[in-house]
C-alpha cells in the first residue's frame, strides 16, 4: 500500500522542505519512502513540484496522472497545473493565495483566479481551501506556509500521520530559531 | 551499516568515498551538481576536492590523480561531457592506474540542459565501460563497481545517473565511516611508453581495447547489474528490455503477477550480449523501454541478427515508444498497454477530462529574480543601445534568462562561452551591428577567456559585457576563480577578471555597478563606440546570496499607473492591482531599479539598507 503525495507550487516557496518533513515523519513511523524534487533552472520562480511515496510497493519515486492521494498546493494555478495527478476521490489542500507570474502582465495568458478557484471547487470533493493571508496576518510571517498547508493536509485526514508525526520532523529539521514559528504554524487553523 | 535519506547524488558522493576516493573535481551543472557538494560536505581531511574552471580541466585532474594511482572522480552534466571528450577519448587509450569514475548526469526532456544526449551512447563511442543505475541504492552501489572495474581494467569508466536518479530521495543502507577503505596510492612511476600517447602507442591500445570490451561484455552478462526477471505469467511469448528509471515505471506499470519477463540492463556498454541472447531466445516480441537514445533497442537487433534469431525488437526505431523527450510512468504505461493487450481501451479518460476543462493557465517559465543585479545589466544596456542596430550574443547561466521579454536581451545561446565567438562571426558578415557578448563571471573563466582572445587577435569589433555576480548562481552558487575561496576552504588569490582582460590586450575595460542605472548607460554609450574589442564588467553580487534587508514601496497616490517599470523591468516582485502597480514585499531586495525609472518619483526606498541612497 503506498500513500502518493504532491506537493507543488512556485520555486521559492519551500515546496523541497516540506517534502522532506512530510518524508521524514512517515520514515519515524518506520515507512519506506522514495521522492523525487525539482531541481534546477525552475527554481527561478518557475512551476515546481515534489513527489512523496510513502509505504511499501512504489518502484519509480515519480507518481503516475490520477494516482496522487493528496495534492498540497502552495498556489492555486499550480493546483488547477498538478490536478491531473490527483485520483478521483482524493484530497487538494490548498492556499489560496496567488502569485502572479512576470509573463501574466506582459502580455502572457491572464490569471483569472476566480475562474481557477471554481475549477477547483467543481472538480475536488475533498478540497481544504487555506486562507494564506489570514494564516500570515495570525503567524507574522508568509515563510511557513509549507508548515501550515502540512498541518492543514494532517488535520483533513488525508495522510496516515499524525500532527504528533510532523512536529517530530519540524523539531529535527526546522533550525532552532524559526521553531516556535513552525510549531505555530503546524497548529494554526 | 545504517539508514540515511539520500538523494541519488548524495548517494553517488557517499558510495565513492566509501570507496577510498582521494581526489574528486567536477564542474557544476543540473543534474550532477550535489555530487561533489556532498564529497566537500561528507569527506574526510585527505580527500582533495575542487571545482575546476571547466569539465575538461576537471577531466585532467582526476585523470592525473590515477595517473598517481589514486582513485579519482570527475562529476559534470552530460554537456560537460563535450568539453571534456577531448581528455577523455585519449585517456581511454592512455589507461590510468588508480580506479577512475566520470560521473556523468544525464538530463532527459531536457529539464535544465541544451541537448538530449545520450552518455551510453557516448560510452560505445569512447569505447568506455558504463553503469546506468535504476535507483538511489543502486547508484550507491554502482560506484563502488565502477572503480573496482577501473582499476583491474586500467580504464576510466562512467557512471551514468539520469535527472529522476540524480534528485530521487530514498532510504538505503550506507557504510560507517570506520568502514571506508583507505588506500595508499603507488604514486607516478615514470615510463613515457605508457603515459605519452603518440601513434605507435594508440595502434597497440586499440586493439587491446576491442578485445578487452569483448571479454567484458561476457563477464558482464553475468553481472548482477544486468538480469532478467521471469514472467509472472504466460505472456505469449513476449518480453521487455529496460534501463534506468524506466525500469521503475515499468514495474509500478505491471503488478507483479501480470508481468512478462523483463531484461533490466545496467551495463549497456559492453552489452551483455550472451546474457541478451539467451533472454531472446524462444521469445517472439521484445518492447524497448528506453529514455533518449535506442541504446538496447540497438544491441538486441545486432544480437538477433548474430544468432539468428526470429525475435522482433519493437521500440523506437518502430515507433512503439516515443524517440525524444522524458519518459513518465503513464507513457511508459501506454506503450505497455498497448504492446501487451493491442487493441484494449486506453485508461480511464478521467485524468486527461480534468485537464481539458482547465481554466487558461498562466505560464510560468522561470524568470530572473526580484533584484537580479543581470535585468538592471540588461535593461542599462537596452537603454542605451535603443534605435540602432544591434546583435546580443547570450550564453550559458541565471542571464539566460534575459531572454524572456519584456527585457528580450538574448539573441543567440548555443553552449558555454560561445556568445563572445558567436558575436564576432555576425560581426564578419554585418560590420555595420553592434555586437554585444554577454558573459557571466563562472563562464568567462570556464570558457569565455578561449573567445575573447580570439577576437582580440583577429581584429573583432564587439563589447564583451561580463556579468560578475561573484558566483555560479544558476547551479547554486559555487565558487569560481575569481571568488578567492576554494571547495577546500582555503582564502585564496582571486582572479581578477579586469586583469586578464587587459593581460589579454584589451584597452577599454570599465567595471561599474548596474543598479546605477544613469552610470551604467552612460558608460555601455561611451564603451560601445570605441573600436576593436572593449569590455564592460558589470558587478554586483547575486541576491540569493546576498539576501539585501531593504525594499522599495510605491505610493498608490502618487502612482498614475503608467505601468512603464512593469512593461520595462518585468520584475517578479511588482505587479498590477486596481491599475496601480504594487510591489510584494516578500520579494522585493530594494534594488532600486524601478525607483530610479518612475516617472512620477512614486517609489521609495523603505528600510536602511541603501542608506546613502541611490
Amino acid at each position: 500500500m503506498t500513500d502518493n503525495v504532491i506537493l507543488c507550487g512556485v520555486g521559492g516557496q519551500g515546496t523541497v522542505l516540506a517534502s522532506k518533513l512530510l518524508a521524514a515523519s512517515a520514515m519515524d513511523r518506520g515507512l519506506p519512502v522514495k521522492t523525487a524534487e525539482t531541481i534546477g533552472m525552475s527554481q527561478r520562480g518557475g512551476s515546481v513540484f515534489s513527489h512523496v511515496r510513502i509505504g511499501e510497493g512504489a518502484a519509480s519515486p515519480l507518481i503516475g496522472r490520477g494516482r496522487a492521494d493528496l495534492v498540497i498546493a502552495f498556489e492555486p494555478a499550480e493546483a488547477a497545473r498538478q490536478l491531473p495527478f490527483l485520483r478521483d476521490g482524493g484530497t487538494l489542500v490548498v492556499s489560496d493565495r496567488p502569485i502572479v507570474p512576470v509573463s501574466a502582465t506582459v502580455g502572457g495568458p491572464a490569471y483569472d483566479l476566480e475562474a481557477i478557484m471554481a475549477y477547483l471547487r467543481k472538480s475536488v470533493k475533498h478540497l481544504v481551501v487555506v486562507d494564506a493571508q489570514r494564516a500570515a496576518a495570525d503567524l507574522g510571517s508568509t515563510k511557513c506556509l509549507n508548515v501550515v498547508l502540512l498541518g492543514a493536509a494532517v488535520r483533513a485526514g488525508a495522510l496516515n500521520l499524525t500532527p504528533q508525526d510532523i512536529e517530530g520532523a519540524v523539531r529535527r529539521l526546522v533550525p532552532a530559531r524559526f521553531l516556535d514559528l513552525n510549531l505555530k504554524a503546524l497548529n494554526w487553523g | 551499516m545504517h539508514k540515511e535519506f539520500l538523494m541519488g547524488n548524495e548517494a553517488i558522493a557517499l558510495g565513492a568515498l566509501a570507496a577510498g576516493v582521494q581526489v574528486v573535481a567536477g564542474y557544476p551543472g543540473t543534474p550532477s551538481t550535489e555530487v561533489l557538494e556532498t564529497v566537500a560536505k561528507r569527506k574526510p581531511k585527505d580527500v582533495y576536492v575542487e571545482w575546476s574552471v571547466n569539465e575538461k580541466a576537471a577531466m585532467e585532474v582526476a585523470a592525473g590523480a590515477a595517473y598517481a594511482g589514486a582513485r579519482s572522480m570527475v562529476t559534470m552534466k552530460q554537456v560537460g561531457l563535450n568539453v571534456a571528450s577531448d581528455p577523455l577519448m585519449s585517456l581511454e587509450y592512455v589507461g590510468v592506474k588508480g580506479g577512475m569514475v566520470v560521473l556523468v548526469a544525464d538530463d532527459p526532456g531536457p529539464i535544465s540542459s541544451q541537448t538530449e544526449q545520450d552518455t551510453r551512447t557516448f560510452a560505445g563511442f569512447s569505447k568506455v565501460p558504463i553503469f546506468d543505475p535504476s535507483s538511489v541504492a543502486e547508484a550507491y552501489a554502482m560506484v563502488r563497481d565502477a572503480f573496482e572495474l577501473s582499476e583491474r581494467l586500467g580504464s576510466p569508466v562512467f557512471l551514468r545517473p539520469t535527472t529522476r536518479v540524480d534528485h530521487g530521495y530514498e532510504a538505503i543502507d550506507v557504510l560507517e565511516e570506520s568502514e571506508w577503505e583507505h588506500r595508499t596510492p603507488e604514486g607516478f612511476v615514470k615510463d613515457s611508453s605508457r603515459w605519452v600517447i603518440f601513434p605507435r602507442l594508440s595502434t597497440a591500445n586499440h586493439a587491446k581495447i576491442e578485445r578487452r570490451n569483448q571479454e567484458l561484455s561476457k563477464e558482464l552478462s553475468a553481472s548482477r547489474y544486468n538480469f532478467v526477471t521471469p514472467a509472472a505469467k504466460d505472456a505469449g511469448k513476449r518480453g521487455i528490455a529496460t534501463h534506468g528509471i524506466s525500469y521503475t515505471y515499468v514495474c509500478d506499470s505491471l503488478p507483479e503477477d501480470a508481468r512478462p519477463s523483463i531484461l533490466r540492463v545496467g551495463t549497456p556498454f559492453p552489452f551483455p550480449e550472451e546474457l541478451a541472447r539467451d533472454y531472446l531466445d524462444g521469445l517472439d516480441e521484445v518492447l524497448c523501454v528506453e529514455e533518449l537514445d535506442p541504446v538496447i533497442e540497438r544491441a538486441l537487433i545486432q544480437v538477433c541478427g548474430k544468432y539468428h534469431l526470429a525475435t522482433r525488437i519493437r521500440g523506437k526505431l518502430t515507433g512503439d515508444v516515443a524517440p525524444s523527450g522524458e519518459n513518465t510512468v503513464e507513457s511508459v504505461g501506454e506503450a505497455l498497454r498497448r504492446f501487451l493487450k493491442p487493441g484494449s481501451d486506453g485508461p480511464s479518460r478521467s485524468a486527461a477530462d480534468k485537464a481539458m476543462e482547465a481554466p487558461q493557465l498562466p505560464i510560468r517559465p522561470p524568470v530572473l529574480c526580484a533584484g537580479c543585479p543581470h535585468r538592471a545589466s540588461f535593461y542599462a544596456v537596452k537603454a542605451a543601445m535603443r534605435g540602432k542596430k544591434t546583435i546580443y550574443c547570450g550564453d550559458i547561466g541565471c542571464y539566460t534568462l534575459g531572454n524572456a521579454r519584456p527585457l528580450d536581451m538574448v539573441d543567440t545561446c548555443l553552449c558555454m562561452g560561445a556568445g563572445i565567438s558567436i558575436a564576432q562571426g555576425v560581426y564578419r558578415v554585418e560590420p555595420d551591428t553592434t555586437c554585444f557578448a554577454f558573459v557571466g563571471d563562472s563562464t568567462f573563466f570556464a570558457s569565455g577567456i578561449t573567445g575573447a582572445v580570439n577576437a582580440y587577435y583577429n581584429q573583432a569589433n564587439l563589447t564583451i559585457v561580463v556579468l560578475d555576480n561573484s558566483t555560479t548562481a544558476m547551479t547554486g552558487h559555487q565558487p569560481h576563480p575569481g571568488i578567492g575561496r576554494t571547495m577546500m576552504d582555503e582564502v585564496v588569490q582571486a582572479v581578477s577578471i579586469e586583469r586578464v582582460l587587459r593581460a589579454i590586450g584589451l584597452t577599454t575595460v570599465e567595471t561599474v555597478d548596474p543598479l546605477d542605472h544613469v552610470r551604467a548607460v552612460d558608460t555601455v554609450r561611451r564603451v560601445a563606440q570605441e573600436p576593436g574589442v572593449k569590455a564592460i564588467i558589470f558587478k554586483s553580487p547575486c541576491v540569493v546570496l546576498e539576501r539585501p534587508l531593504g525594499g522599495c514601496a510605491i505610493d498608490a497616490q502618487a502612482c498614475v499607473g503608467c505601468k512603464r517599470c512593469i512593461r520595462e523591468l518585468g520584475c517578479p516582485a511588482i505587479s498590477l492591482a486596481d491599475n496601480k502597480a504594487v510591489i510584494d514585499a516578500a520579494q522585493c531586495t530594494g534594488c532600486t531599479l524601478c525607483k530610479q525609472l518612475c516617472p512620477t518619483k512614486a517609489i521609495h526606498t523603505i528600510g536602511d539598507k541603501t542608506a546613502g541612497g541611490r
